[in-house]
């Protein structure tokens, strides 16, 4: 398994799910908490600082983070890629009053536990034989003139 | 007395949709080019298939039944409620063949919430779903808010009486312009137009707030298209959330606003008629409801959200998403139950129930019946206080100086029991599978509004039953009831009626 510190150890903290942050929330509030889970979309820097969402597999929530911590990320989630599975300690927010009310965490740590890696999605043959086939039936159907019944 | 439509009454009916499939396949030409230039074999033979399979339909309708005659008002409306239903068998395909649905049914689910510009959805694993299969989400919105008849009538059908028919039975009275072809251009004149200039204006603010530069304008173009489609569908699982972004949230609540104004108010103002906006009954009552609306609603989350900034953003964004019947969410779903209090779901499904502007990509009563129901009290209170000799009689402005009469009054009506009926069975289905009624109230009032937002319900281990009579409510709010009815006339009369010429 890869494993990259990226701002320090990661402390002792309640590993939460996202469902349960969201149900919960009031619970949770203002609480050092850990959340692990995909670095998916996009990392979005913000001057000094980034946004990730990292999504547990229920929900994705978004972790504000530095910079620096943010581009050691390699791969983030989407069609073609599974990105960065990642433990995340920080502060969570049921209503952040520095994001405009967002649910978020605040990171204070970042562990990369395991790596992404591309996704190779092949080509289904028998899509490829149903495709010929739809085209030469759409040929027949164009060339076919229904005969009428004399009145 | 009914009379009994023959067999020809249906020949031409199937024609029509034979036709109007066949324009649904050409427009998977879209998606299909979005696959092959992100390089998405799999999900390229996946649109393949779909608009060969439409095509081949469409095609093989046309020639089985052959139509020489114009339609007549029952057949162009039951043409268009029908067209609707083929329509989701249809653009389910794809969605389904692309491997993020559990099952059909959840396809033919998010299929009819994007035609008819709802916004729920049953998708799975949205953050790893192909450009293509967004790219074809999106355009459902955007083909559905315009209309598909719409889109029919401007490029597939000649200018007909039979084409009136049908435009009106996609909830269109209004002819913007003489023509009902001209009139369908124009609507996706303005619809493009104001694509460019949204797409240009989102891609540049999630470029700035740190989207690479071509998912920037991917995301631009999808999020501009179901905001001012009033759909309410985005490209990752979070919604708008996803985005973090303030600028990206005012942007977007001006393209719903945009969205969820009448077409025929558009057309006025494109001409240089600004006072229009301000005399305008449907606007005015617009926009005094969601200020209404939005203060009670903040005063009710003053305890949730105590800070300005945070009200404004949780508060007014999701009161302008519901009234406007988009339906795009910066919190999570579940929040709305476990957070909200219940005068401020009370209010939001007010706003939802109430809708955007007629003739506009929203859903819901919409605000012109709203304008005449206080028009109707007004014309009754000053009857009461005149003189019983007096004759009183009530104007409204819309475009032009109305007279308040009875039947429109009456037309009026019926769409809004018609809408409070659905909403209220739609509840009681919810509660009969065991939600709780706020929850229920709430994600059936989205579902026939066509709206979007969702307390949590809707997902894909809901009860089959229960997407059922989403996918239903969905249908009947965006046709607005009245091909739907005419649809089953048509059967009944089919049934009972008596024989003779129905045309």
């Amino acid at each position: 398994m890869f494993c990259f510190l990226l701002l320090g150890n990661c402390a002792a903290a309640a590993a939460v799910s996202s469902n349960d942050l969201i149900a919960k929330a009031h619970i949770y509030d203002g609480r050092t908490i850990e959340f692990t889970g995909e670095v998916v979309g996009d990392v979005m820097i913000r001057g000094d600082f980034a946004w990730l969402n990292i999504n547990d597999g229920a929900q994705a929530i978004g972790v504000w983070t530095n910079k620096q911590a943010a581009e050691k990320i390699s791969y983030v989630g989407d069609y073609t890629h599974i990105g960065d599975t990642v433990k995340v300690a920080g502060q969570f927010h049921r209503a952040c009053p520095q994001h405009g009310g967002d649910l978020d965490i605040h990171a204070t740590e970042i562990l990369i536990s395991k790596q992404g890696h591309k996704v190779k999605h092949t080509v289904n043959n028998y899509k490829f034989a149903m495709t010929v086939i739809l085209l030469l039936a759409i040929v027949a159907v164009s060339v076919w003139s229904p005969i009428k019944k004399p009145k | 007395m009914l009379l009994r439509p023959t067999n020809e009454d249906f020949k031409i009916i199937v024609h029509y949709i034979g036709r109007l499939i066949v324009g649904l396949g050409i427009i998977l030409v879209v998606p299909l080019i979005t696959a092959l230039v992100f390089n998405e074999w799999d999900r390229a033979l996946d649109f393949s298939i779909s608009m060969l399979l439409a095509i081949f339909f469409g095609l093989l309708l046309q020639k089985i039944f052959p139509a020489t005659r114009d339609l007549n008002w029952s057949q162009g409306l039951a043409v268009t409620s029908i067209s609707w239903l083929v329509a989701m068998l249809l653009g389910a395909v794809p969605l389904m063949l692309s491997g993020h649905y559990a099952s059909y049914l959840d396809a033919c689910f998010d299929a009819m919430s994007g035609f008819a510009t709802t916004g729920l959805t049953l998708i799975q694993n949205l953050d790893h779903v192909a450009h293509s299969v967004n790219m074809w989400r999106h355009l459902m919105m955007f083909l559905g808010g315009q209309g598909i008849v719409v889109i029919a009538l401007t490029f597939l059908v000649k200018g007909t009486a039979g084409a009136y028919r049908m435009y009106v039975g996609e909830a269109r009275e209004e002819r913007i312009l003489p023509n009902v072809i001209q009139t369908a251009r124009f609507i996706w004149l303005i619809s493009l137009v104001y694509l460019v200039i949204g797409t240009v204006i989102l891609g540049l603010i999630g470029f700035f707030e740190g989207l690479p530069l071509v998912r920037s304008f991917l995301h631009g173009s999808w999020v501009f298209m179901a905001a001012f489609d009033t759909g309410g569908f985005a490209p990752q699982s979070q919604n708008i959330l996803y985005y973090h972004s303030l600028p990206y949230e005012l942007a977007t609540m001006v393209f719903m606003i945009l969205g969820t104004l009448n077409f025929g108010l558009q057309y006025v103002v494109w001409h240089g008629n600004f006072r229009e906006l301000f005399k305008n009954i449907e606007t005015r009552t617009l926009f005094s409801s969601i200020t209404i609306i939005s203060l009670m609603t903040t005063l009710c989350l003053l305890s949730t959200y105590p800070y300005l900034m945070a009200n404004f953003r949780k508060g007014f964004y999701h009161i302008v998403s519901a009234h406007s019947g988009t339906g795009f969410m910066t919190i999570y779903a579940p929040q709305f139950a476990s957070e909200w209090n219940l005068p401020a779901l009370l209010m939001t499904i007010i706003a939802m129930g109430l809708g955007g502007s007629a003739c506009s990509t929203a859903g819901g009563i919409k605000a012109l019946r709203i304008g005449i129901f206080f028009k109707a009290l007004l014309q009754d209170i000053k009857i009461i206080m005149s003189p019983g000799s007096a004759i009183v009689v009530q104007k409204f402005h819309h475009i032009k100086d109305i007279i308040l009469e009875d039947r429109l009054v009456r037309s009026a009506l019926i769409i809004f029991i018609s809408y409070l009926a659905t909403y209220l069975a739609g509840a009681l289905v919810g509660v009969a599978y065991g939600y709780p009624l706020a929850e229920a109230s709430f994600e059936s009032v989205s579902a026939a509004a066509n709206v979007g937002l969702s307390a949590g319900l809707t997902s894909p281990t809901m009860p089959a039953g229960l997407k059922i009579t989403y996918i239903i409510e969905m249908w009947v709010g965006r046709l607005e009831f009245m091909s739907i009815f005419i649809l089953f006339g048509l059967v009944f009369a089919r049934l009972t009626g008596a024989r003779g010429k129905s045309h």
